[in-house]
């Protein structure tokens, strides 16, 4: 098989299996310092019992997000040495970036959070919870810088074959930035928060560890209802900035392929890139022309006006677009329900709406992981968007059975984590809030 | 000199800066894991005070290295592409440990049943890397085989030849010391006691292995014996490697740790000078070799990390601090 295709199944491999984490980090963060915030203020208990159990489990998802992360920064180096080549003097300065202003930060203090609380000061220990969590969203943020610019690339000249900084601040803060981020943390925060969500919902139905479970579950969902009509705002943001700077990668999405004057908004359909046709297609009438240009009759460009080597796999990049959608919708919906649930104070006796709530854990994650997809898969044949193209971009010197076995190593290797964060996650809750926090030390 | 040619040098030695410090502060937990066996005696209680010891400390420690990484890949693209790639299988080697350690300590905790299982990937998983970065750093020094597009030619034996094995386990010995000096300072009783008879054999091992590495030095790398710098830290490294072995009799174990720190420090003094201004020799021709002039970013990236290493770097090592202090004492459980 073809060194660059094994490459990409890497990375692949190794960016969806690390994203499982970050996105549960960035929303326990917020979860944890929320409430050491009230626990500061109010000096209740109930806070601290909360806080504790959301650190342990905070920690167990960091580390596997730490031991995961490591093998992406080196990554582009091992397999993609070309592309650290022609564009290391944009792209390493943020993971360099990263590594001073912001992962220092987090890891540092998620060594006072975890077990430094008998040994710091009540304020000590809540700025550290302040300071894990900055770390952790500047971490995302020039993390996004360095793939938004992949996505949309300013800020540079090419000299010599090779992309050479000119303007750093056009760099980092290129056209997607500010929209990916927002779009990308608000994705953690839902994440985050239906997490606990559907924890607090199983001890409710249990009817254990009430208490914590109920304030949980009321901050939680509070936070998920509002991430998730939030999100679509931000989706918005980055809908209509892909449209107008990566128009291919929308047509994909759209499944769009002839260009059209007030475009429909594609719901469901099957592309056919041989065909160059979408099958069994349902829309909403020039809804795309609106929301991308605010004019129900604007010209939106079809997959036809750019050559076909050009073209991203359509029917994958339009598929994976849609679940996310579909996924936000039905938050969305979830989120309504919730409102409703609230305000008829019936939210703690609803078990079916509790039940939901467990099952759907790994939804929002899952969509995560759609619009990480939509965005890298959508970005194809480019690594660097109209610069690069992600087969130039491979080592040339790493044989294709050594890429094999280091697949297969990954694979076995994340299986296994997978297994064991499972099997420790489901201890951590069965142990519960209150249990853990009478015991002392860790 | 032009502006540019500065910028470069000045990578060159923060790179190194970033190096050392991974090399104090991850190399004691680093050494912590790979003498784990025999600190621990296979004891579960002793394990946990041993993990316990390094547990809040050392998610940091590894950022060192992280943060190198990205330094690396930002100012000498082509000195990170050509060592990554061409390393590739090894590499993969060092991840498979590091992903290894990362999960341990936190799963040996976590773990009601057998926790005898993540002491020993802990083991594994520091091993690994604390040889396998003195051989790659060996291999950089000693030359590999490089075209004129800067690509490894090599072959995965092609790393283990004598030199860089040497340098290997002479960067072992120089990991094992600090974590045997830093298992002093945090222990006490049984665990300090094995601590202190280790570091006995492993001092003669690390004495003994900087001489072996001077002589192949000699022998491989020409020019060695006549680099002044070079001798200055070897000086500095003698000097401190006999004041370890003063400090740990005195049973001043901060000392102690502080001079294996400076030895260690003093043996990335030895290989910058051996090394500069090359930073991935060329085996057999000189003129394809990988310097810091014909490997680094644009004047404009390399400043503007600059900028970023100076804002960032003092606070970092600030708060680092700080936290170091509010975990200092002896670990007791």
């Amino acid at each position: 098989m073809d060194a660059v295709l094994l490459s990409r199944i890497q990375f692949a491999l190794a960016a969806g299996f690390h994203f499982i984490f970050p996105p549960l980090t960035l929303g326990m963060g917020l979860l944890i310092v929320i409430n050491e915030t009230l626990y500061y203020k109010k000096g209740e208990e109930l806070y601290k019992t909360i806080s504790k159990f959301l650190v342990k489990i905070f920690a167990l998802i960091f580390a596997i997000g730490v031991a995961s992360g490591i093998v992406l920064e080196f990554s582009f180096g091992t397999n993609w040495s070309n592309y650290s080549r022609l564009v290391g003097d944009i792209f390493g300065a943020p993971l360099a970036a990263e590594g001073v202003l912001a992962f220092f930060l987090e890891s540092v203090f998620l060594g006072v959070l975890l077990l430094g609380r008998d040994r710091v000061s009540k304020k000590a220990y809540l700025v550290s919870a302040y300071l894990v969590f900055f770390g952790s969203h500047l971490s995302a943020l020039w993390i996004i810088i360095a793939n938004s610019w992949m996505q949309t690339p300013a800020g540079f000249v090419i000299e010599g074959g090779r992309a050479i900084l000119t303007n750093f601040f056009e760099a980092a803060i290129n056209h997607s930035t500010a929209e990916r981020f927002l779009h990308t943390i608000v994705g953690g925060w839902q994440s985050g928060s239906l997490f606990l969500a559907g924890i607090s919902s199983w001890y409710i139905l249990k009817k254990r560890d009430i208490q914590p479970a109920q304030a949980m579950l009321k901050l939680s969902l509070t936070i998920f209802i509002v991430m998730s009509f939030l999100q679509f705002g931000t989706g918005h943001m980055h809908a209509v900035q892909v449209a107008k700077t990566q128009p291919v990668k929308m047509a994909a999405m759209e499944g769009l392929w002839e260009s059209k004057d007030g475009a429909p908004l594609s719901v469901w359909g099957f592309p056919v890139a041989s065909e160059k046709k979408t099958y069994l297609e349902i829309g909403i009438p020039k809804l795309l022309s609106i929301m991308v240009y605010a004019d129900p009759n604007a010209r939106i460009q079809g997959l036809n006006e750019f050559p076909d080597e050009l073209h991203p796999p359509v029917f994958l990049t339009f598929q994976v677009y849609h679940v996310m959608i579909g996924l936000g919708s039905l938050f969305a919906l979830m989120s309504l329900i919730g409102i409703f649930l609230i305000l008829k104070k019936k939210l703690f006796e609803t078990n079916w709406y509790l039940k939901g709530l467990l099952f759907a854990i790994p939804l929002p994650v899952i969509a995560c992981e759609m619009g990480w997809m939509a965005a890298e898969i959508g970005r194809q044949p480019w690594a660097v968007y109209n610069v690069l193209k992600t087969a130039d971009a491979a080592s040339v010197v790493v044989p294709p059975w050594q890429i094999l076995l280091t697949i297969i190593m990954f694979t076995v290797i994340y299986a296994f984590l997978f297994f064991i964060f499972i099997k420790f996650l489901l201890k951590l809750i069965e142990k519960g809030p209150e249990e853990i926090a009478k015991s002392s030390g860790y | 000199m032009e502006t540019l040619t500065v910028l470069q040098i000045i990578w060159f030695f923060l790179i190194g800066i970033l190096f050392v410090g991974y090399s104090i502060l991850d190399g004691f937990d680093l050494g912590i894991g790979s003498l784990l066996p025999l600190l621990s005696k296979n004891d579960e209680k002793k394990t946990a005070i041993l993990f316990n010891s390094i547990w809040p400390l050392w998610d940091g420690n590894e950022v060192w290295l992280i943060t190198a990484g990205g330094a690396l890949f930002a100012a000498f693209p082509h000195a990170y592409a050509t060592v990554f790639s061409g390393f590739y299988l090894a590499l993969m080697i060092v991840l498979f440990g590091l992903i290894l350690r990362a999960v341990s300590i936190e799963f040996f905790f976590l773990e009601a049943g057998n926790k005898k299982i993540w002491a020993r990937t802990f083991f594994i998983g520091s091993l690994i890397p604390a040889i396998l970065f003195g051989v790659a750093l060996g291999n950089v020094i000693l030359g590999i085989p490089l075209d004129s597009k800067m690509e490894f030619t090599g072959n995965f034996f092609t790393l283990l030849r004598p030199f860089p094995l040497v340098i290997g386990i002479l960067g072992l010995c120089a990991i094992f010391m600090q974590g045997l000096t830093y298992t002093m300072i945090k222990t006490e009783n049984e665990i300090n006691e094995s601590a202190r008879l280790l570091s006995d054999k492993i001092w003669k091992l690390y004495a003994a292995f900087f001489v072996l590495a001077m002589i192949a030095s000699f022998i491989f790398i020409p020019g060695s014996s006549k680099n002044i710098i070079a001798w200055i830290f070897t000086a500095i490294f003698i000097v401190a490697i006999i004041a370890i072995r003063i400090f740990i009799g005195k049973a001043e174990e901060f000392k102690a740790f502080i001079s294996s720190s400076l030895s260690f420090a003093s043996l990335w003094g030895i290989a910058g000078a051996l090394q500069f201004p090359n930073l991935v020799k060329a085996l057999g021709d000189d003129s394809l070799s990988i310097t810091i002039y014909n490997a680094s970013s644009s004047k404009l990236t390399l400043s503007v990390m600059v900028a970023i290493a100076l804002v960032g770097m003092p606070i970092v090592i600030g708060y680092t601090i700080y936290v170091y202090k509010i975990f200092r004492g002896k670990t007791r459980g």
